[in-house]
């Protein structure tokens, strides 16, 4: 981690997808999937971005890579704007910028062999390496733990890890910077995910690496990040490094999220004070006002419902959009709140 | 649910007009690009043996001079609000639905149309009626034996049905039938319903099975398909382990959901085989709106041809429209978007 | 003798490619009102399992032996018109994936009301009130509008809380629950477990929840029963489980897990290889190509298949490794590395 220039930077990022109705299919609303996020992401970090479905995060992942575009805000990524770049203009930053999908069952092609898969971006890009693409391939397939020989067969011959580790191979041809990871290990098995998670930390080793790392898992978010953003609604409801976050959580969602998270110790489970949300996830097509989350929340008061809390610093990296913090002060609504 | 029917309706009209416009443009546009003259468009009304100068004065009479959205709003006019067609020798009535006007026949197309309908009807009706039948039941019988000399009998079956053309299949049912056996009437046969509904059905029985079989072999694959995929679902299953009857299982659960794309592709077929089963009555020679549309073809009979088209792209409008409307009451998940 | 006991129970299928032993040779026991988990990962047989009891392994090609009694009654004997009149009334289940397991084109209401119907000789007006009922039971607000809703109308949540008013509406003595969280969000996931505690303790039904996710057995289970290869290879207390595991295969697993109770590690510690095809399953012990202790055995990996012994007090251990080894593994070199993490 360095305090320098972050490698990737969103301000104020939105994504609304219009919602139509009626016969003359007018725009009535509009489904806010990502409503307004900023942050920073630092070269050599991981930053690990959870949330429950539909709040966001994986088109705020399909944003940043400019599969999406924004709505408003503004991705900066190595002091570029690609907010709302050309197609033509993005292809050459794509090799700076790799993602890893969910489901290695669907994302690689089923006709074309391993060398074909991981071959692809030096084609795309007409890379010409040293000793040939073939060579290249299969010393990247050596990195995430496959066999040379693996270069001629076809996916369908490799088991839900090997997949995923091919599919992480093709991100890593063309040695990007920053690598986006969209649920990376939840398709698969358990004793497989422990594998996936630790290959991920050595290539970061390795190649220098930078990661945003897209999970529903906190236990496996808290495992590869540095730092942590909780998204709700589309909204970032706090950030922290792991250590605050998990120890000292101050946003009423992360805690309940943490203590809703099945502990894998039967004494503990009599032990522990649970926090209970009732009900589900309001519809991003009609959130909430003020803080989205005042309908679930146990410490809401009136103010939650009227005046959207700003997100704040409130310790040394730590901050949080909350009227009521956990593990901190009261931010009584005082007109000097600050947006970190 | 009110504006998905609206916006189904609206989609209607306009694709009724999109296809006269396309069938205006047809007959009317693409032989002038081709090089035809107003002239040749008349001859072809008044047949070949008319004096070029009849022909010319046709021309001007129907217009054909004019410029040719004049000439398609006056068709429109015609269909609306009927016409007069003057060439000379007097003025002929064309009423209210005017799809034109055949100088051949001699009569407006419409009534012609009208008088064949409930030929095609009948025909299209009793087939449906067989084939979906007998299609769904071999299909469902099928999946449930995947793999038993039933299903393999009864999808060979299919095959050929769907290989072998009508005019075969009519030919050998009506040698072997009609001529051979004598248990059916020959080909030609047609009594209406209104005047003998025993006669109506003997007389259509084989054309009904011809057309069924083909149609049927189709379905029983499609359902079959169907079901072996909607059997496997989850919420089968859960069917199950709710400890209904097998039977249960597979009407209440299984084939709803199974029969559900196939009501898609009865609309299409329906409404084409109303505008017309043009192999099957030429087969047993019936006097339906296929033979119709053949025996205008044959005569060069611009108007008929025409007209006929018009009808038949209606009918599949209307049948889809239906279908789609019947979706929205059998899945609910349609009525929501 | 228990209230379900299910003896050497085996479920094999013959494919083209060879027959595939999908539960091989499985035994337990369960008592009302107690939860047993059964713990495994994809291709275990865990699944197959539970489908197995329900009498709903797939078509008739499945070759089932062994013994399942449920309340005194052997099932794999009986008529399959018998086991259909038990489904649902006196054994329910509970499905992963609460959208693609409900009838698209059918209410809610109407699929409880069918479940409730098929075992009682009610009117639908009765069975409808019973269906508000139940669906207010699991705690969907305003059950007597939400009885006419669609699958697609409802949260997930409240699908799998449909589902369980479904599954519970003729009271069954055994309920199995296949994955009944892993298709939901923590918050809900949560919200899940605490009514599947609350409505297994008010019926008092013989509960198996079946997951790959210890964390939830951890959460509900007084038995566990760990998979692997079609074949139990530990069974134990929840106690013995996370405390005294002594299969090389259960440590692997939480091994494999980050946990949030503890410090993060520097690594987790992952299983090498996957998950055995249930076609070729690896002979002698299955877990052997993947065990860090194989050579340990003198021999006897791939070659013998290990008995599921009794180490004491009921917790049984498939493994060639003896007990003494075992124990000093855990004490001296899995534990320590879990824990001080």
């Amino acid at each position: 981690m360095s305090d320098n220039e972050p490698l990737l930077s969103v301000r104020d990022m939105e994504k609304h997808f219009p919602v139509t109705k009626g016969l003359f299919k007018k725009q009535v609303g509009a489904v806010k999937a990502v409503d307004g996020i900023s942050f920073d992401v630092f070269k050599g970090e991981t930053l690990g971005l959870v949330g429950e479905s539909g709040c966001g995060k994986s088109t705020t992942g399909r944003l940043v890579t400019r599969l999406l575009e924004p709505t408003g805000g503004k991705v900066v990524f190595e002091g570029e704007d690609i907010t709302h770049m050309s197609q033509g203009r993005l292809r050459p930053l794509r090799r700076d910028m790799q993602m890893i999908f969910q489901d290695p069952y669907s994302s690689l092609n089923p006709r074309h062999t391993v060398g074909a898969i991981v071959g692809a971006p030096f084609r795309i890009q007409g890379i010409k390496t040293e000793q040939g693409t073939k060579k290249a391939v299969q010393e990247i397939l050596e990195l995430v733990g496959l066999s040379p020989e693996h270069y001629n067969r076809y996916p369908h011959e490799f088991s839900g890890g090997q997949r995923q580790r091919i599919g992480i191979a093709r991100t890593l041809a063309l040695k990007p910077k920053l690598i986006i990871a969209d649920e990376p290990v939840s398709a698969l098995d358990v004793s497989i995910q422990a594998q996936v998670v630790n290959l991920l930390e050595d290539l970061q080793n390795e190649l220098d690496l930078t990661y945003v790392v897209i999970a529903h898992d906190l236990s496996v978010v808290r495992h590869i990040s540095d730092r942590v953003a909780v998204m709700y609604l589309g909204k970032i409801v706090e950030v922290a490094d792991r250590k605050s976050l998990y120890s000292v959580p101050m946003h009423p969602y992360t805690n309940a999220l943490l203590s809703a998270v099945p502990v894998p110790d039967p004494k503990a489970r009599k032990e522990r004070e649970r926090i209970r949300l009732t009900g589900d996830v309001p519809s991003p097509l009609n959130p909430p006002p003020a803080c989205r989350f005042h309908t679930r929340c146990w410490k809401a008061q009136e103010i939650c419902r009227k005046v959207e809390p700003p997100l704040a610093e409130l310790a040394t990296g730590h901050q949080v959009a909350c009227h009521f913090p956990e593990n901190a002060p009261d931010q009584t609504p005082a007109p000097a709140a600050t947006a970190g | 649910m009110v504006t998905y029917i609206i916006r189904r309706l609206i989609g209607a009209v306009a694709m009724l007009i999109v296809i006269s416009m396309v069938t205006f443009g047809i007959f009317f546009v693409v032989p002038q690009w081709a090089g035809a003259t107003p002239e040749a468009l008349a001859s072809r009304y008044v047949g070949r043996a008319a004096t070029p100068e009849t022909v010319a004065l046709i021309a001007e009479r129907l217009g054909f001079n004019d410029p040719v959205v004049v000439q398609y709003g006056r068709f429109v006019k015609g269909l609306v609000a009927g016409a007069e067609y003057d060439y000379g020798a007097g003025v002929e009535q064309c009423p209210a639905p005017c799809f034109g006007y055949s100088f051949i026949s001699g009569q407006p197309v419409w009534p012609d149309l009208v008088d064949r309908m409930p030929v095609t009807f009948s025909l299209a009706i009793g087939a449906a009626i067989l084939w979906v039948l007998a299609g769904i039941s071999v299909g469902v019988l099928s999946a449930l034996r995947r793999g038993s000399f039933f299903d393999r009998l009864s999808m060979g079956t299919a095959l050929a049905g769907v290989s072998l053309p009508i005019f075969f299949t009519g030919m050998i049912s009506l040698v072997v039938f009609s001529y051979g056996l004598g248990w059916t009437p020959p080909g030609g046969a047609w009594t209406d319903f209104t005047v003998n509904p025993a006669q109506w059905a003997y007389n259509l029985l084989l054309p009904w099975i011809t057309l069924a079989f083909l149609f049927a072999a189709t379905y029983a694959r499609l359902t079959r398909a169907g079901m072996l995929e909607t059997m496997g679902e989850d919420y089968i299953r859960t069917a199950r382990a709710k400890g209904l009857r097998e039977n249960q299982v597979v009407v209440r659960h299984g084939l709803r959901a199974a029969l559900t794309p196939l009501l898609t592709l009865f609309g299409i077929d329906f409404g084409l085989l109303i505008g017309g089963a043009v192999l099957t009555e030429t087969t047993y020679t019936l006097p339906g709106l296929g033979q119709f549309a053949i025996l205008a073809i044959r005569n060069q009979d611009l108007p008929q041809v025409m007209g006929v088209v018009l009808v038949a792209a209606g009918f599949v409008v209307v049948a889809s429209l239906v279908v789609d409307l019947l979706y929205a009451v059998v899945d609910p998940r349609v009525r929501l978007s | 003798m228990n209230f379900l006991d299910v003896k050497d129970l085996k479920i094999h299928f013959p494919t083209d490619d060879g027959l595939v032993r999908s539960v091989d040779g499985l035994s337990f026991g369960l008592e009302r009102g107690k939860t047993l988990g059964i713990v495994g990962e994809s291709g275990s047989g865990k699944s197959v399992t539970s489908l197995g009891i329900l009498g709903l392994h797939k078509g008739g090609r499945a070759r089932l032996s062994g013994e399942i009694w449920l309340d005194g009654e052997e099932l794999i004997g009986a008529s399959s018109e018998h086991v259909r009149r038990l489904r649902g009334k006196k054994m329910a289940m509970i499905f992963q994936d609460p959208l693609s397991s409900m009838h698209p084109f059918y209410t809610v209401g109407h699929q409880i009301i069918e479940a409730y119907r098929i075992h009682n000789d009610v009117s639908k007006q009765v069975a409808r009130k019973h269906a508000i009922d139940m669906l207010g039971r699991v705690g969907i607000p305003e059950p007597a509008r939400r009885v006419d809703s669609y699958p697609h109308e409802f949260s997930g949540g409240m699908r799998q809380r449909a589902m369980i008013a479904m599954a519970l509406s003729c009271d069954p003595e055994l309920l199995i629950a296949d994955e009944p969280t892993t298709a939901l969000d923590v918050t809900v996931q949560a919200q899940i477990l605490d009514l599947m505690r609350d409505l297994q303790r008010e019926f008092n039904s013989a509960l198996i929840i079946i997951t790959h996710d210890l964390g939830v057995v951890a959460e509900l289970s007084d038995d566990i029963l760990v998979m692997y290869g079609g074949k139990c290879v530990e069974y134990g207390t929840t106690e013995d489980i996370f405390y005294r595991p002594e299969h090389p295969y259960t440590w692997g697993l939480l091994g494999s897990m980050p946990r949030l109770d503890r410090e993060p590690t520097e690594r987790l510690l992952p299983i090498k290889g996957s998950p055995p095809s249930l076609i070729n399953v690896p002979p002698g012990c299955a877990f052997h190509p993947r065990c860090p202790y194989a050579e340990r055995t003198k021999g006897k990996a791939d070659t013998e298949v290990p008995a599921l012994a009794e180490t004491e007090g009921g917790h049984l251990v498939r493994c060639h490794l003896d007990r003494a080894e075992r124990q000093s593994l855990w004490e001296n070199e899995i534990k320590p590395v879990l824990e001080t993490q």
